[in-house]
């Protein structure tokens, strides 16, 4: 694209204030981080002591920190699969022509404007065993209990109370993967889905061989979105269950609240952040990758 | 046009750069005749108690004006990280609320944040006023570092003495007399011991207790310091114990906190409860009557000792009004002062000259057990050991708490004290 060298300067010089914010509170800072992660910062006053990878270690000397690797997996997993397959029903139902469209997309979309603090209180009130729809099953009669709310029991590394927090946390964001989804089918050209109609194409196979490689690109958006919420888990679980007993609603992000702020370990602290930014780092790098692929 | 519009655009920046410059020079005030009051004092008898202490204050120097600079969030988890940003910042508030001891002493103290104000207890013959038990747990290397307004006491067993006239039984005394009790309860299908560890440092507290009424006063203070290993015989047993009790716990333990649990108590729903005695003020203000309700003894085999936690107030150095300060530390120790706050909070005062006539039943039994019984610094509540120690404790306490395997958490309780007990 031709342009001229004095547009060149004036762009320039728009995009430069933000750019410094941007290297100094972004990057400076994950920076800093990074060097606090290999310090012996332990307590109020600062050490800048090298120490290598002895933070890091200190992570693996408990059994908390491995948990909430294993925790922030299977999270990550079950909301983008509930999300994104519950996400397109719902899309794929107002998109066939469902009555009163725009309110239940309003209904669906509403959650999204609920802060996942209050949203973690609400849950909170209603799965806690002795509150909400536990009481209600007593009041009806139901001797049967959704204890798993902050149950210890878990399936091999997966915690069964961590579904309890895929539910809140999928209520919230069904509706953004739904609207995604109803952009991308509403986008698709109709003489595709008639055509292949007319050859004799069933629900079924239309949805699996016409719409979902067409809307392919907002999957891989949704995923995006997705995962990197639930990488960052913080909010929701500190409302609704905090780290629970034996730590099975505990994510990264809560431990390194505790650790920072409470405990003034500012050296693991920062270990821990670092180490989330590893993770969201395997999932937007490839997802860059492929953008600027696309670009070119 | 657009050359206007980039123009406009660069100069909305420039006043937030300029505005970021400025907040700092606004730091380094003048001293003035205000003074600011950091704390996480913000609902209920809490924030009534601080108004009542701020009452005192102003009647004394009616020409100060006192900032009442609160942080909301539960045991001051909120305010802690407000403060220490503010604190690192060279920004420290005139004075703030800090749980007495380690809390205290290993944050702020070591690390030359404060100023002994042992001069303020001298200048106003206060030295016998305070037990000496309370002076060593706010003191570090022969000097004074804050001064208590409060104390609470953390060794409470809290019972529902309908519920132990139904079935015949004596409040416990003893440990042994507590697992008697506690399987009667059980038998018929009472909680016998409501927890509600949600927020883990209510199960801290309990293994604390345990430890107290197992291992004995000396080992537990020796335990806290690092002189006593965490795989000696008696704490060993200690921790055996806490998995014994945790038998007699609510199911639903994990999920409520301890007000909750305290609830339990006072309705009937459990018999025993093990908490802080701001639990007291909590049934008061729910109308629970005292001897009817609710009761208390200490918790057993743990009878003449007292575990104390104090909320206190220092002196930063670089404080913006020094002499405003001197004037707040004198109001927070004085009588006055004392006698005006803890009832409304809910505690006693950390004097024992006080006016009891002014103080709930509770409180005033409280006072009498404060002026006679050996008093201890509690675990969870940062008197006994440090904010970077108790952190790893609750972690492991946590996972204690599910797991019940001893071996691994003496291990766990060991790797921590070598780490960060004082006297290792």
């Amino acid at each position: 694209m031709y342009c001229p060298k004095s547009e060149k300067r004036k762009s320039f010089l728009i995009i430069l204030p933000i750019m410094i914010v941007l290297f100094i509170f972004i990057y400076g800072f994950i920076g800093w981080s990074i060097k606090v992660s290999f310090s012996a910062w332990d307590g109020i006053i600062r050490n800048n002591d090298f120490v290598g990878f002895a933070n890091y270690k200190e992570l693996f000397t408990f059994r908390r920190f491995p948990v909430d690797i294993w925790n922030t997996i299977f999270f990550t997993l079950l909301f983008m699969i509930v999300c994104i397959t519950g996400g397109f029903i719902l899309a794929y139902m107002i998109y066939s022509g469902m009555k009163a469209e725009g309110l239940f997309r309003t209904i669906y979309m509403f959650p999204l404007a609920v802060a996942f603090v209050i949203s973690g209180v609400l849950w909170r009130w209603i799965l806690a065993p002795e509150t909400g729809i536990n009481l209600l099953f007593r009041m009806m009669g139901f001797s049967a209990e959704f204890s798993w709310y902050v149950s210890t029991k878990h399936i091999g590394p997966f915690n069964i109370a961590l579904i309890s927090l895929v539910i809140a946390a999928s209520w919230e964001y069904l509706g953004y993967t739904m609207a995604m989804f109803l952009a991308g089918l509403r986008a698709i050209p109709q003489q595709v889905i008639e055509s292949a109609k007319i050859d004799g194409a069933g629900k079924l196979r239309t949805i699996f061989s016409i719409i979902l490689p067409q809307i392919k690109p907002i999957v891989f958006s949704a995923m995006i979105v997705i995962g990197h919420v639930s990488l960052k888990i913080f909010d929701l679980a500190y409302a609704m269950t905090g780290k629970g007993p034996n730590f099975v609603t505990d994510f990264p992000g809560l431990y390194m609240f505790e650790t920072t702020f409470r405990g003034n370990h500012y050296g693991e602290g920062a270990a821990i952040s670092v180490f989330m930014l590893l993770l969201i780092a395997v999932i937007i790098v490839p997802y860059l990758v492929s953008t600027f692929k696309g670009e070119e | 046009m657009k050359k206007m519009l980039s123009i406009a655009l660069l100069a909305l920046c420039i006043p937030a750069f300029v505005f970021a410059a400025g907040s700092s020079e606004m730091a380094s005030a003048e001293p003035s005749n205000e003074i600011e009051i950091f704390s996480w004092w913000t609902a209920g008898g809490e924030a009534d108690g601080l108004d009542a202490l701020i009452k005192v204050f102003e009647e004394k120097n009616p020409n100060l004006e006192l900032i009442n600079s609160t942080v909301a969030g539960g045991a001051g988890t909120n305010a802690k990280a407000v403060l220490a940003t503010r604190m690192q910042g060279g920004d420290p508030p005139d004075s703030f609320q800090v749980h007495a001891g380690h809390e205290l002493i290993d944050t702020w103290v070591v690390s030359d944040f404060m100023e002994p104000i042992s001069f303020i207890l001298e200048d106003n013959g206060w030295q016998d006023s305070y037990p000496q038990d309370v002076i060593d747990i706010v003191s570090y290397e022969g000097e004074v570092y804050s001064i208590p307004v409060n104390v609470h006491r953390s060794n409470v067993l809290w019972v529902n003495p309908k519920l132990f006239e139904k079935y015949g039984l004596e409040f416990p005394v003893t440990i042994a007399d507590f697992f008697k009790v506690a399987k009667v309860f059980k038998a018929n299908g009472v909680d016998a011991l409501a927890l509600g560890d949600t927020n883990t440092w209510p199960a801290t507290q309990l293994l604390a207790n345990v430890i107290l009424a197992v291992a004995g006063p000396d080992k537990y203070l020796e335990l806290w310091n690092g002189t006593c290993r965490w795989d000696d015989p008696s704490i060993v047993s200690a921790l055996e114990t806490y998995v014994m009790v945790l038998d007699y716990v609510n199911s639903d333990h994990a999920a409520i906190t301890n007000m909750d649990a305290g609830g339990y108590v006072a309705e009937g729903k459990a018999a025993m409860n093990v908490m802080g005695d701001w639990i007291a003020g909590y049934y008061d203000s729910q109308n629970y009557v005292y001897k009817t309700d609710w009761d208390w003894v200490p918790f057993p085999g743990t009878n003449g000792e007292f575990i104390m936690l104090s909320d206190s107030f220092g002196l930063p150095k670089n404080a913006p009004n020094r002499d405003n300060v001197i004037k707040w530390l004198e109001t927070c120790g004085s009588k006055d002062g004392q006698d005006a706050f803890n009832p409304i909070k809910g505690s006693i005062p950390s004097r024992t000259d006080c006016d009891t006539s002014k103080y709930s039943p509770y409180l005033q039994d409280a006072m009498a057990d404060f002026a006679t019984n050996r008093i201890l610094p509690s675990v969870a509540h940062g008197a006994a050991i440090s904010e970077s120690w108790v952190t790893k404790v609750h972690d492991i306490v946590n996972e204690f708490t599910t797991l019940k395997n001893v071996d691994s958490a003496v291990k766990s309780f060991q790797a921590t004290a070598d780490k960060y007990a004082p006297m290792k």
